[in-house]
């Protein structure tokens, strides 16, 4: 075996796998079930950390890295900063159901949609498919080098694509998220919504 | 060593991200909160991207992950436009739930 070659060590990956998963799952229940969004935002973060550490587990150390930093370092904090600036922080009543037998109707779509992946994925036997030829990593670059190679030349189209869309996007959460010029002029009586119980 | 190997087989990480995907979908589909909504989406969007290096590995192919790079950046952009779309609603209509955007019918 070469020096560099990713040594699988089969022990310690069960002990990350089971641990990380933990995580994940618990954080991903607390963004469902805990009423605070300040806490379901919390919760997040430790649902991206738990995803972060597969990838790790997995040989993916850019993605790891990006995760963190994207995620749970960028996105999380305009989320926590979003609730801040909307004073949002009230507890959602998790008893109330608008819509007739939403919960039901949202459990049996969950149970539908988790038994149909495991059973597409147990009856197509599994993660199987041809090994690449082409885009097989390198065992003696580090993984940054590789992506930042594949980025550069094989996807440099997308990569220039996504340069134009997050300006865009950019672009558009600032016209979006900019006062009225109108502004200070009281609103019409009917902007007042019906669901705001927590007043 | 490949049977001691494969203790964690890809297939753990997909019924992982399975599980993950249908927490975040039954959240998206029970919570009103429109915050909490996108945190659901992005519970989603982090059990594919578990589900595409989980290939990239065990098909032994760069790229996979290349495509998680390009989703995670799609995903930040849909978070700050999302946002964005949220501030201006609750701006104006302080808390709102995802229902209300039914009065948009005027």
């Amino acid at each position: 075996m070469p020096v560099g070659t990713m040594v699988v060590k089969p022990v310690p990956e069960l002990v990350t796998f089971i641990l990380a998963g933990a995580i994940v799952v618990i954080g991903a229940l607390g963004v469902v079930l805990l009423p605070q969004p300040v806490h379901a935002a919390l919760s997040l973060v430790a649902t991206l950390f738990g995803v972060a550490v597969l990838f790790v587990a997995q040989d993916a150390h850019l993605l790891a890295a990006v995760q963190v930093i994207v995620y749970a370092g960028a996105i999380v904090v305009l989320f926590l900063f979003v609730i801040m600036l909307l004073g949002v922080d009230e507890a959602d009543d998790l008893q109330i159901e608008p819509i007739v037998a939403q919960r039901p109707l949202a459990l049996v779509a969950g149970v539908g949609i988790l038994g149909l992946s495991l059973v597409s994925l147990f009856l197509a036997g599994g993660a199987t498919g041809a090994s690449s030829m082409l885009m097989a990593p390198d065992a003696t670059e580090t993984n940054i080098a590789q992506l930042g190679r594949l980025l550069f030349t094989e996807y440099a189209f997308a990569f220039e694509a996504t340069a134009i869309l997050l300006t865009i996007s950019v672009v558009g959460a600032v016209m979006l998220a900019r006062r009225a010029p109108q502004d200070g002029a009281p609103y019409p009586e009917d902007e007042t919504v019906q669901s705001g119980v927590a007043s | 060593m490949t049977l001691l190997a494969q203790i964690v087989t890809p297939n753990w990480y997909l019924v992982l991200a399975a599980v993950l995907f249908t927490i975040g979908a039954v959240g998206l589909l029970v919570r009103r909160n429109p915050l909490v909504m996108f945190m659901c989406v992005e519970v989603m969007l982090n059990a594919v991207n578990l589900t595409f290096v989980s290939f990239s590995r065990a098909l032994n192919d760069l790229g996979g992950q290349a495509v998680v790079f390009f989703v995670m950046v799609v995903a930040a952009a849909e978070v700050v436009v999302g946002l964005a779309i949220v501030v201006a609603v609750l701006r104006r209509r302080p808390l709102a739930t995802a229902d209300d955007v039914a009065t948009l019918k005027g």
